[in-house]
């Protein structure tokens, strides 16, 4: 096990483009590290450089404090789970899992090749597929023998390349929790890519979202919904997305396309002397106005909108309401959109209303949200302004604790499981 | 997908229909090469009476065809091999290159020999012949095993080809993370699922080079280099009044059988579907 460490890592394509530009990251000896971005963005050729699968233009690679930008894969001891499995078809699941140790040479001997390969079958409850071969398994069932065989071999570390995206969703479900599982109890260094948020909120300790190349924040996942640094990070995560509205300021007001927002020491401070802004709102900020408590009523703003499509989804209720942007800041938004793989579609407002609501397609609705909750970005650095860089530091040194705990429960109940069974 | 009875018996009709399309000519010639010479005629399927005459005559001490048969079955089995081991090795480097790497004139290479494999064959031989006896390749081995390469060489690289593009290339990468050398990779992940297709062309290649009859008789003369398909048509008679046919259709069951061992040989190998599973199903 070992820490990586990227030290300002390149990777330029023969066209000069830079694939990935100066990115720096520290990945601790155990963490569980989430890259992701939108399609193109670079995470895929940042894994397969850590992996050695690509050269590295410039910048520095080390794992476990080691240089090994000129190392070949085999002597990086780097364990690789892939999209499309990567399994050898021609190998039962026994020899699939065993491929790695077999490679060694000499430094197992068989009885400790079988016992490797039956516990790692054990732990991915792979015991009865043992002696079939790939094509006759289940997509699940692969997935599992491409972890077995790289948890065999006690890597310095696992590498994850969108390792769910073949598999449907109940199963991914699953999957997500059984790979979370493992990497607490084996506290092995992990780097998994994906894009979807879903699996980059709830396995990393930590997440790195990446765009065009470029490393854009490193935080814990209630960091990065809490506290995005800019507008893209805030746009990425969270589902649905979040509102983007134009606002404008006019004397002690900001103007929303729907509501006025009277500004308070935290808006002002952060909007300053800019005239336009971008004001982006979750959308389970919203409430329906009806239900809010009344205590909790004075403290938010009100406004009435008119929803033109609402989706129930039993645990909650989306609702749309179209509304027209501000020329000024539509352009912007626009290409932001393009870049986190939307349409560019009519721009609306998404609101995530308790299921509850009786507000249906067509109906005049009055809102409710909460300024406190609102997030500000200048429209044209895209950066926050309502960041609260030591609220978020708080966030994640919680986070860390949080995990810290959870390794340790981890080890002490696989211990416990291992002396039941022996 | 369950048949209903009906479906079966529409099944059963067809399969025996081709069967019998496949098999009657086959089963024509064996029982002709059992015949007498005077049974030839006779009308009949099935010989009167079974005789392994015709086969000593072309393979028996003293047969009288046996000097022209066993000379063209050795000639007909090295230069079949020789002209199929080098198509094989040659495809299995351009098939590589073209299914793996983005090269200038790739389209060029595989359009050139798509172009080559649709010449008639026999617009080519008179020329060949002419310039086979003024460089003095007319009657040898290499005089035959060269234009049979233009025949097996694009049929061997475009199934090759489209065999190599199938396969998931990402296997060599997840061996190397594992731990393996490049060529370690190469062998133990890429070696054993390119295998089938390299045999399977192999063994087309090799039918086309044993098949062959136009290049065999124009380019040959004695039985320096002749092949069997060739030599059988200067099979005779015991007298000029007699047909030769039983010898031809003994002669015909022999050399059908080295294909039908390879075939049943390779047969696994041949099989494939061994790739399917290592990516997404």
């Amino acid at each position: 096990m070992a820490s990586i460490t990227l030290n300002h890592i390149v990777k330029k394509y023969g066209d000069g483009f830079p694939a990935v530009n100066d990115v720096s990251l520290d990945i601790a000896d155990g963490e569980f590290v989430i890259l992701v971005g939108p399609s193109g963005c670079g995470k895929s050729t940042l894994l397969r450089m850590i992996v050695g699968l690509e050269d590295i233009t410039s910048g520095d690679l080390e794992i476990g404090g080691k240089r090994v930008n000129d190392l070949a894969p085999r002597h990086r001891d780097l364990a690789m789970v892939f999209q499309n499995y990567a399994l050898y078809p021609h190998l039962t699941v026994y020899e699939n899992i065993a491929f790695p140790l077999r490679l060694t040479k000499g430094q197992y001997t068989d009885t400790e090749i079988d016992s490797r390969v039956r516990n790692a079958s054990t732990l991915l409850e792979l015991d009865e597929h043992l002696e079939r071969k790939p094509a006759n398994l289940s997509g699940g069932q692969r997935q599992r023998v491409a972890m077995g065989r790289a948890i065999v071999r006690q890597a310095q570390a696992f590498l994850f390349d969108e390792p769910l995206s073949n598999l449907d969703a109940k199963l991914r479900g699953q999957m997500r929790t059984e790979i979370a599982r493992l990497q607490r109890r084996l506290a092995t260094t992990t780097v998994y890519v994906t894009h979807d948020q879903t699996e980059a909120m709830t396995l990393g300790d930590r997440v790195a979202v990446l765009r065009r190349g470029v490393l854009q924040q490193v935080a814990s996942p209630r960091a990065l919904y809490d506290q995005p640094v800019n507008l893209f990070v805030a746009g990425f995560i969270g589902s649905p997305p979040m509102n983007f509205l134009p606002g404008r300021v006019e004397g002690t007001d900001l103007v929303l396309p729907f509501v006025r927002v009277p500004l308070d020491a935290r808006l002002r401070a952060a909007i300053g002397d800019r005239e336009l802004v971008i004001v982006g709102i979750r959308p389970d900020a919203f409430e329906d106005a009806d239900v809010v408590a009344q205590d909790k009523r004075g403290s938010g703003v009100t406004f009435d909108a008119d929803v033109d499509v609402t989706e129930w989804l039993g645990s909650e209720l989306y609702a749309y309401v179209p509304f027209e942007t501000d020329p000024a800041v539509q352009q912007q938004l626009e290409e932001l959109d393009r870049e986190l793989d939307g349409e560019g579609m009519r721009t609306q407002l998404v609101v995530a209303l308790d299921s509850l609501s009786t507000i249906r397609d067509g109906d005049a609705a009055t809102l409710w949200f909460d300024p406190a909750s609102v997030h500000v970005f200048d429209p044209e650095s895209q950066d926050s302004l309502t960041r609260d860089d030591e609220k978020a530091a708080a966030i994640d040194a919680e986070a860390a604790q949080a995990r810290q705990r959870a390794t340790a429960r981890a080890k002490e109940r696989a211990a416990r499981e291992d002396a039941k069974a022996s | 997908m369950a048949l209903t009875g009906r479906q079966k018996m529409w099944w059963a009709v067809i399969t025996v229909l081709v069967l019998v399309y496949a098999l009657f000519p086959v089963f024509s010639i064996l029982a002709t090469s059992f015949k007498l010479p005077g049974d030839l005629t006779s009308g009949r399927f099935l010989p009167t009476t079974w005789t392994w005459e015709n086969y000593t005559q072309i393979l028996g001490p003293d047969g009288s065809a046996r000097d022209l048969f066993l000379p063209a079955l050795r000639n007909s089995i090295g230069i079949s091999l020789i002209a199929t081991l080098i198509a094989v090795v040659l495809a299995t480097v351009a098939a590589y290159a073209i299914a793996r790497l983005d090269f200038p004139g790739k389209r060029l290479v595989l359009t050139t020999a798509l172009g080559v494999s649709i010449f008639p064959v026999i617009s080519i031989v008179t020329p060949l012949f002419n310039i086979w006896r003024s460089i003095g390749l007319y009657d040898t081995w290499a005089g035959l095993i060269i234009p049979y390469l233009s025949l097996t060489l694009p049929i061997s690289m475009w199934t090759l080809a489209a065999f190599f593009r199938q396969i998931p290339w990402e296997l060599e990468q997840a061996a190397q993370v594992d731990g393996a050398t490049p060529m370690q990779a190469f062998r133990k992940a890429i070696v054993p699922l390119a295998a089938p297709g390299v045999f399977t062309t192999a063994l087309i290649a090799f039918f086309i080079a044993w098949n062959d009859f136009v290049y065999g008789i124009s380019l040959t003369s004695t039985s320096a280099a002749r092949p069997v398909p060739a030599a059988l048509a200067f099979f005779t008679g015991e007298s000029y009044f007699e047909d030769p046919t039983g010898a031809i259709s003994a002669a015909a069951v022999v050399v059908t059988i080295p294909v039908i061992v390879l075939v049943l040989l390779f047969q696994r190998q041949i099989v494939a579907g061994l790739t399917q599973g290592a990516v997404k199903g």
